[in-house]
């Protein structure tokens, strides 16, 4: 269950799991080429609790309803997500304008294990749009820093132009109490930083494989071979924890399409251990 | 001299561990380079007479495309290797390589090395044994380029 307290909004949430309540766009920013950020209001002027990795049903009115992990700060601000516009709901969503009424509906799911990372160092690994479901898990670290060791952001990027929430990224590079690394598939002359996988950063990585707590997250195939390479570096299955994106519809365990095997990605994730998932990542075509 | 470079050999993560005898005989085929930031290491279609393993700094790995420049497929920093073209012909590179900042290195002969494994086969089993594991890497990552995983798939 999230840690957070019981607020008005979720008391909603539980009475009545499916009906969304209605927020409003305060703000929109374009955080990469076809990467769309809406910061909301909630219509009862609450703040909206979650805890990192948690993700809710966006209602594009008329439209449809999404799933979509929160990507802002738990601790203070509006209700922040990111959004590809890839299919009509997330396009619609993507399009919202500022005043523009959008439908919430959640917290769902199992977030990051963060009280399970504090005293460990930890590592973050995110690919292309990834980084949006952990940037509230890094939110949390940086804010509560002492509670943790060494933090470090791996991330993985198509190309320059596409490194997702840019600025922030430059940002924690010049801080001194998180160690970052950007790398990029594709890149021109004009780029500076690493070229090739993620995981060719994982493999230059200097942790103590037994006090070190992983976060993943991004296409499905990319943490297959993170985790793997992660356990090469000597950390137990345990310790790896992926976030599962897979087709959400009713996000409370009751409709069965995200369903993989007996396990359901709404209501048991998103995030889930590599020991766990690994039976069914072999699986193809779940 | 020498002496000092087989040091150095022996702390590269390529060279590490190796037996000592074998260290000898590599470091008579190693001399240290620097490179400044923006210098060419080498260019696609010359020959490839060296192998390099950087100690500090970081070195691109380019194509040059027409209408396209230079699209930089893999960086190598400290501890890594590159240029493994020398191991087997026709010995020519098949990419530039470019210092993206101050670097320095490692620079191995690949003749006096090739000749080296060649006598010695135990030696050129060993130094195999080290570069196949980043052949194998790196053609693995390559494929995951390859496939585009970031890409929207709308």
């Amino acid at each position: 269950m999230p840690d957070v307290p019981m607020s008005e909004t979720a008391a909603l949430l539980h009475a009545r799991p499916m009906v969304p309540q209605i927020a409003h766009v305060r703000r929109r920013r374009h955080d990469a080429p076809d990467a769309w950020t809406l910061e909301l209001d909630m219509a009862n002027g609450e703040r909206f609790l979650y805890a990192p990795g948690q993700f809710n049903m966006l209602t594009a009115f008329g439209v449809g309803e999404a799933a979509i992990s929160v990507s802002g700060d738990p601790a203070e601000g509006p209700l922040i997500h990111t959004i590809r516009a890839v299919g009509p709901v997330s396009k619609a969503l993507s399009q919202l304008g500022v005043g523009d009424p959008i439908g919430v509906r959640g917290p769902f799911g199992v977030g990051w294990p963060m009280a399970q990372a504090e005293g460990k160092d930890v590592v973050v690994v995110a690919g292309g749009l990834g980084l949006a479901p952990l940037r509230p898990a890094l939110y949390r670290l940086l804010r509560e820093r002492a509670r943790y060791g060494r933090v470090t952001l791996l991330f993985g990027a198509r190309r320059p132009e596409d490194i997702l929430f840019r600025q922030e990224v430059e940002r924690w590079r010049g801080r001194l109490d998180i160690d970052v690394e950007v790398t990029v598939d594709h890149a021109t002359d004009e780029w500076r930083g690493h070229v090739g996988v993620v995981t060719n950063l994982i493999s230059r990585l200097d942790t103590d494989p037994s006090k070190t707590v992983a976060m993943v997250c991004g296409p499905e195939v990319m943490m297959r071979f993170v985790a793997m390479a992660l356990i090469d570096k000597g950390l137990g299955e345990e310790t790896i924890h992926l976030s599962m994106e897979r087709n959400m519809k009713c996000a409370i365990g009751h409709c069965g399409h995200c369903q993989l095997g007996a396990t359901f990605i709404c209501r048991d994730g998103p995030v889930f251990t590599y020991a766990r998932l690994k039976p069914l990542l072999a699986v193809k075509e779940l | 001299m020498t002496e000092n470079l087989e040091r150095i050999l022996s702390e590269h993560r390529f060279f590490h561990g190796l037996d000592k005898a074998f260290l000898e005989l590599a470091a008579g085929c190693a001399k240290n380079v620097r490179f400044e930031a923006g210098q060419f290491i080498f260019h696609e279609g010359e020959a490839a007479d060296q192998f390099y393993l950087v100690r500090e700094g970081r070195v691109a790995l380019q194509v040059s495309a027409p209408g396209r420049g230079a699209a930089t497929f893999l960086t190598i920093g400290p501890g890594e290797v590159f240029g493994v073209n020398w191991l087997l012909p026709p010995f020519r590179w098949v990419y530039d390589a470019k210092a993206l900042e101050p670097t320095r290195a490692i620079s191995m002969d690949a003749r006096c090395l090739r000749g080296k494994c060649e006598s010695d086969h135990n030696l050129g089993y060993d130094i195999m044994m080290r570069l196949m594991p980043i052949l194998i890497e790196r053609l693995h990552e390559t494929r995951l380029q390859f496939l585009d995983l970031y890409k929207s798939h709308a």
